[in-house]
């Protein structure tokens, strides 16, 4: 029985092509990522995480004490904070937002919250034109689809992909080069920077103690859109906080190398509300929204609580022998990766796509460059532990359930487990020359699709030990029947 | 309940916490200064800069660089005081002094270059560090094709965490601090380079 | 008197935690890897009572199944003075999971913290209880060392099987393409999302064979099988070793 997730899995590992685009931008984004933390070059890279995980853990774990004071900080400047319980509620806050200022053109910078709430479909229906403005961004928002990658959306698309688009959808001359390509949507967007009423962005942090908004970037888009529109909304989940300005000392340090290899990327704005008294540019109106949409369900969960640590850097993707495989939309929900794998059940719920979390092999390479520390393979395990407890509570004769418990039976009796293998063998023995076997029946069948199995060994090491160790030779009869036929 | 008292009820039941409880305070601030001279500043600064550095000795050079930088293109230009104080704001085709928001935005957007100060450089991570005020717009570093921001040696600090040693909270000075490491770019096509997307293709920064 | 701890630490007494899968499947594994512990002066005993760490229950979410086989490994190895298991996965599973596994039973925690102290990856003993890199083999052939996941990131061990494996007179080392990625292996992975796991597999074979190594030499027979069963299944002439076989050939 396959899930919806197993079948997107098989159709991606067909796509030649598209694996192969994934593997070297991925490859690209870890090989940078290396050279920028390097010992010789940031040898305080672990004192970092260390550092990081601990600012994380002590806001998480005060988090009503931190939402308070940014509300009350943002709002001193003159900005406004609105709560949303749910994605509805979110979707809904923006839209009255864009109807109290009259504004029909927002311009987007990318934010994963907004796309976990679906915000462009809800505007559009409601007669708001929402642009995206990162490149990447825009070019999946003109082919409808969502971000490949949490930090490079369209990482999937080559060069003539977005050259057809282009055509298709702007009626630009075909021209493959990315220099040019880029220079098309910046014609295109700077009209609608210009033209727009509106700035939506993301926050990468939101800082308690200033009121403000942290967003890093390489494009100008986030400034573009922080900057020139009247009304600036920051759409953050209540994750993001941390403390205070100065814990940016740490975080913008991992950040950009755990992201895109760089030690600094080419933008980061510090935005603490509306334009000031004497300031020209700059949004009259400032709107934070702090979204919860299940993040107070997960902060529930001590055990896995961590997940909302996450700064959403995508390390974990570009290393992950899965994600390299089987690329972001192969995911269910908005996180791809290793991160969506933890992040995905809990938000949806266990029993959303039970495959997900078994979809690794726990080679822990995603923990190893997570910049916050989130032991994300343990948060697999719990998440497996969880999800079997559920299947077993649903139905008492799960096959695996049951073998598990016989096998643990097994495993305490010793003089059992020695009187399986040796029978196991010698009904084995019987039947081939202890190759390695290349069909296998029922369980194994997915094994030797590809790959040929072991044969038990003639005798165990325990048999052999025994043998080696007393001169009375404690051997057993099927395999001195098999030395004796050697002989 | 409204979403405001039902996400921090969530978060307050989640957490085991009580209203109005405080928290205790968060680990120390992770801040190391390095003790670097101003000339391994300047030279980690250039090193490190994503843009071109050019350090000045003297006034006369430093407009000249400029003078060259903005060459036929009309320029917009910051209200910085050194700016000022240097005479930049005088040279052929520099616009300053706008205050007129409709009239600034339209200026940044037709211009071919802007010229603003910068209220520190960072040598490492190369970047510099532009707060908002009366006398910088975010707009001039920001729409035109080219940007040369000019500032003094001493205004050259070490790192991050002497950014953030001489300014713990931004949010005390300004509605923006921007973090400017190098021209507009992006690799969203194939990780293929390309510079100048939405920003600058070129930042020149001229250290007096 | 020595204070236990480091009379234990100091004894020249082992105790082989071979594994179920190296005692019903690949014994020689465990021999070789008793004859080095032997050659460089140890005392290697064997308990008959043992069978498996859990693994493979916790790995599949079955906490409770695997809770139980770990109190039982804890009863035979209670004490042992140093516990040598020819696979890092097996070592991490007993040196950081049991913790876990016990997280309600601060009893059977301690003990399994305690255990955890005295539970060596095979190669992690050798060079830094033992402090030896050369154990005097030869083996002349090019070969390849693949990292296994669970030595390299839950114990770090990256560099003391290169220690022991550049002490091998007349063997090259000849490392391969990004390997520190994953064989694909991961358990019940394997056959649960086989399709996923034979493509990992499948950038690993093909790392292996560029190297032009005879060769592939690991720290797991897990990861070994795995391996090996694909290099079959293509008729591939690479041979694939455990660490400690090519450390007991001379």
């Amino acid at each position: 029985m396959s899930t919806a997730f197993q079948k997107e899995i098989h159709v991606a590992l067909g796509d030649l092509k598209l694996q192969k685009t994934i593997t070297t931008a991925t490859d690209r984004f870890s090989e940078k990522r290396l050279d920028v933390v390097a010992p010789n070059v940031l040898p305080e890279y672990q004192e970092l995480r260390d550092q990081a995980h601990h600012i994380k853990r002590h806001t998480i774990d005060h988090l009503d004490y931190y939402l308070e004071t940014v509300e009350a900080r943002v709002q001193s400047r003159g900005g406004h904070v609105v709560w949303c319980a749910d994605a509805e509620a979110a979707v809904n806050a923006v839209i009255a937002i864009a109807r109290k200022h009259d504004a029909k053109l927002a311009v987007k910078s990318k934010s994963m919250v907004s796309e976990e709430i679906h915000l462009n479909d809800a505007l559009e229906k409601n007669g708001i034109e929402p642009v995206e403005t990162d490149l990447g961004e825009y070019i999946q928002q003109l082919a409808r689809e969502r971000p490949y990658h949490i930090v490079a959306p369209a990482l999937h698309k080559t060069r003539g992909d977005v050259a057809d688009l282009f055509v298709e959808k702007l009626g630009v001359e075909r021209n493959e080069e990315p220099e040019e390509l880029t220079q098309v949507a910046r014609r295109v967007l700077r009209r609608k920077f210009l033209n727009a009423d509106m700035g939506i962005s993301g926050a990468n942090f939101v800082v308690a103690e200033s009121g403000a908004v942290v967003l890093v970037e390489n494009e100008g888009n986030i400034r573009m859109t922080t900057s020139a529109p009247r009304i600036h909304v920051a759409v953050a989940g209540i994750e993001k906080l941390i403390p205070r300005a100065t814990d940016l000392a740490v975080f913008l340090k991992l950040l950009g190398r755990s992201g895109s290899g760089q030690p600094i990327t080419s933008y980061t704005s510090f935005l603490s509300g509306p334009r000031r008294d004497g300031e020209i540019n700059g949004p009259d109106e400032f709107y934070l929204l702090l979204v919860d949409n299940g993040r107070t369900r997960v902060l529930a969960d001590k055990e896995k609580r961590q997940t909302l640590y996450c700064i959403r850097c995508g390390a974990c993707s570009n290393v992950c022998p899965v994600y390299r495989r089987i690329g972001g939309h192969s995911y269910p929900g908005t996180y791809s990766g290793p991160i969506g794998a933890i992040l995905t059940p809990q938000f949806a719920g266990l029993g959303h796509e039970p495959t997900l979390p078994f979809a690794s092999s726990l080679c822990g390479a995603c923990g190893e460059v997570c910049p916050v520390k989130i032991d994300i393979p343990r948060m697999l395990l719990a998440l497996r532990r969880d999800i079997k407890k559920g299947e077993a509570r649903e139905n008492r004769w799960l096959p695996e359930k049951l073998a598990f418990r016989g096998w643990s039976w097994v495993m305490r009796r010793p003089r059992v487990f020695e009187w399986a293998g040796f029978f196991a063998q010698a009904f084995l023995s019987g039947q081939d020359d202890h190759s390695w076997v290349r069909t296998g029946p029922a369980l194994l069948a997915p094994w030797t699709a590809t790959r040929d199995f072991p044969p038990l060994a003639p005798r165990s090491f325990r048999e052999l030990w025994r043998a080696r160790q007393s001169s009375s030779g404690w051997i057993p009869t099927h395999a001195a029947r098999k030395q004796k036929k050697d002989a | 309940m409204p979403d405001r008292e039902q996400v921090l009820s969530n978060v307050r039941s989640a957490l085991g916490r009580r209203v109005g409880q405080p928290a205790p305070d968060p680990p120390p601030s992770r801040i190391v200064v390095p003790q670097w001279s101003r000339e391994e500043r300047i030279r980690r600064f250039s090193k490190n800069f994503r843009g071109e550095t050019f350090v000045a000795p003297s006034a006369d050079e430093a407009r000249d660089f400029v003078a060259e930088k903005i060459d036929g293109y009309e320029t917009i230009a910051s209200k910085d005081e050194f700016l000022c104080d240097l005479g930049l704001v005088n040279l052929p085709d520099v616009r300053v002094n706008v205050d007129d928001p409709h009239e600034l935005r339209v200026l940044c957007a037709v211009a071919g270059a802007g010229l603003t100060g910068a209220t520190y450089a960072i040598a490492d991570p190369g970047a510099l560090a532009v707060l908002a005020s009366n006398e910088e717009e975010r707009l001039i570093s920001l729409l035109p094709p080219r940007h040369v921001a000019v500032l003094p040696a001493h205004r050259v600090l070490t790192s991050l965490d002497e950014l953030f040693a001489v300014l713990p909270d931004p949010a005390l000075e300004s509605s923006s601090l921007v973090l400017i490491g190098g021209p507009s770019r992006t690799g969203d096509i194939e990780m293929s380079l390309t510079l100048g997307v939405h920003g600058p293709r070129e930042v020149y920064v001229v250290i007096i | 008197m020595l204070p236990i701890a480091l009379e234990r630490f100091m004894s020249t007494r082992v105790s082989l935690f071979v594994t179920c899968l190296v005692d019903q499947f690949f014994p020689r594994i465990g021999l070789a890897m008793s004859d080095v512990l032997e050659r460089v002066g140890y005392e290697c005993e064997f308990r008959r009572d043992q069978t498996c760490c859990g693994q493979p229950a916790f790995n599949s979410g079955f906490t409770g199944e695997a809770r139980e086989v770990a109190r039982y490994f804890l009863k035979t190895f209670e004490d042992a003075d140093h516990i040598i298991v020819p696979s890092g996965s097996c070592s991490s599973m007993i040196r950081h999971h049991f913790a876990d596994l016990f997280h309600k039973d601060t009893g059977a925690q301690k003990a399994a913290s305690e255990l955890g102290t005295r539970v060596y990856e095979f190669t992690e003993f050798l060079t830094s209880v033992a402090q030896i890199d050369d154990v005097g083999a030869r083996y002349e052939e090019v070969v390849t060392f693949h990292d296994s996941c669970h030595a390299l990131r839950e114990l770090g061990i990256k560099s003391a099987p290169r220690r022991l494996l550049e002490n091998v007179r007349g063997l090259e080392l000849r490392e391969m393409k990004r390997v520190e990625e994953c064989c694909g292996f991961g358990g019940t992975f394997s056959v649960k999302l086989s399709e996923l796991s034979s493509d990992m597999l499948n950038g690993k074979i093909q790392s292996i064979v560029a190297t032009g190594a005879s060769s592939v030499i690991g720290l797991d027979a897990s990861c070994l099988m795995h391996i090996e069963g694909g290099l079959r299944r293509r008729g591939l002439p690479v041979r694939t070793l455990h660490l400690a076989e090519v450390l007991a050939s001379r």
